[in-house]
């Protein structure tokens, strides 16, 4: 192709290409990320009404729900179906709490070789283990400015 | 028709987060895992500042199955215990308020993890 007759040489023909490329694929995984983050965060809605259908109190329904979404994504994980799903919807299935589960239960998996202990055990919390140390240890540091903070309100 | 607006609105609050997620994924180049990290820790400071709470009053479970609503169950969790029991309530509130969590990704990873075989590299 003549590259001059648009007014670019090769070089800046490349990079128009990939600037035009990278927006609509940036565009494109953002709707996706989305549909499915919020297909997810549905399901979880529909978990905590059913629980609060059977009478349970506000914060127990949202522990089920969270705990039934860890446990689908574990067993998605294990069943090798939420792979394919990352791959597809990116921060979509990697933001919700099925996620969080999906990197516990991934190098558990990848891991198992090197034993019960030092692989599964050590491992499982490659990625969770730094989630709960900055989640954690912020809510401490939360905890004390607000007991500060109540002191002298 | 007011349980699909409550539906829509989850819908939205939780694709509007992940949508958050991907522009940092795809402009900045952050892995998966600092973005889990990023996340709980902003959701942590944004409910202590009495942002994310009015987010959680709107979009439900959109605003809590994301990694940053268990930054809000770690944040909610240990302010209500150091209303509760004062100074002891930094160290037991947040795991307390999260313990449901915490306790089945342990549980269902290890098992998970015990029952599925590792892909072979190709």
């Amino acid at each position: 192709m003549d590259y001059t007759k648009i007014g670019m040489n090769k070089k800046e023909y490349t990079e128009y290409v990939e600037s035009k490329a990278d927006k609509s694929s940036i565009l494109k995984n953002c709707i996706i990320a989305f549909i499915i983050g919020g297909l997810i965060c549905i399901v979880g809605q529909i978990i905590t009404d059913i629980a609060l259908n059977y009478g349970l109190d506000k914060k127990t329904a949202g522990t089920i729900s969270s705990i039934s979404l860890i446990f689908i994504g574990a067993l998605l994980t294990a069943l090798k179906l939420y792979q394919p799903l990352g791959k597809f919807a990116g921060a979509g299935s990697i933001v919700p709490i099925t996620g969080f589960s999906n990197s516990i239960v991934s190098p558990a998996i990848e891991y198992k070789s090197e034993g019960l202990i030092l692989g599964i055990g050590a491992n499982m919390f490659k990625v969770a283990g730094p989630v709960l140390v900055y989640g954690i240890g912020s809510s401490v540091i939360l905890g004390l400015i607000y007991y500060i903070f109540n002191i002298f309100m | 028709m007011e349980i699909f607006l409550t539906y829509l609105k989850v819908f939205i609050t939780g694709g509007f987060i992940c949508t958050i997620a991907q522009v940092l994924i795809d402009k900045t180049k952050l892995t998966p895992a600092r973005i889990l990290v990023l996340f709980v820790t902003l959701g942590v400071i944004l409910t202590g500042l009495g942002i994310y709470e009015p987010l959680v009053q709107f979009g439900k479970a959109g605003a809590t199955v994301p990694i940053s609503g268990f930054g809000y169950s770690l944040a909610t969790g240990v302010m209500e215990e150091v209303d509760k029991k004062g100074l002891i309530g930094i160290f037991t509130g947040g795991v307390t308020a999260t313990a449901g969590g915490i306790s089945a990704a342990i549980i269902f990873g290890y098992f998970a993890g015990l029952i599925s075989k590792p892909n072979i590299k190709k």
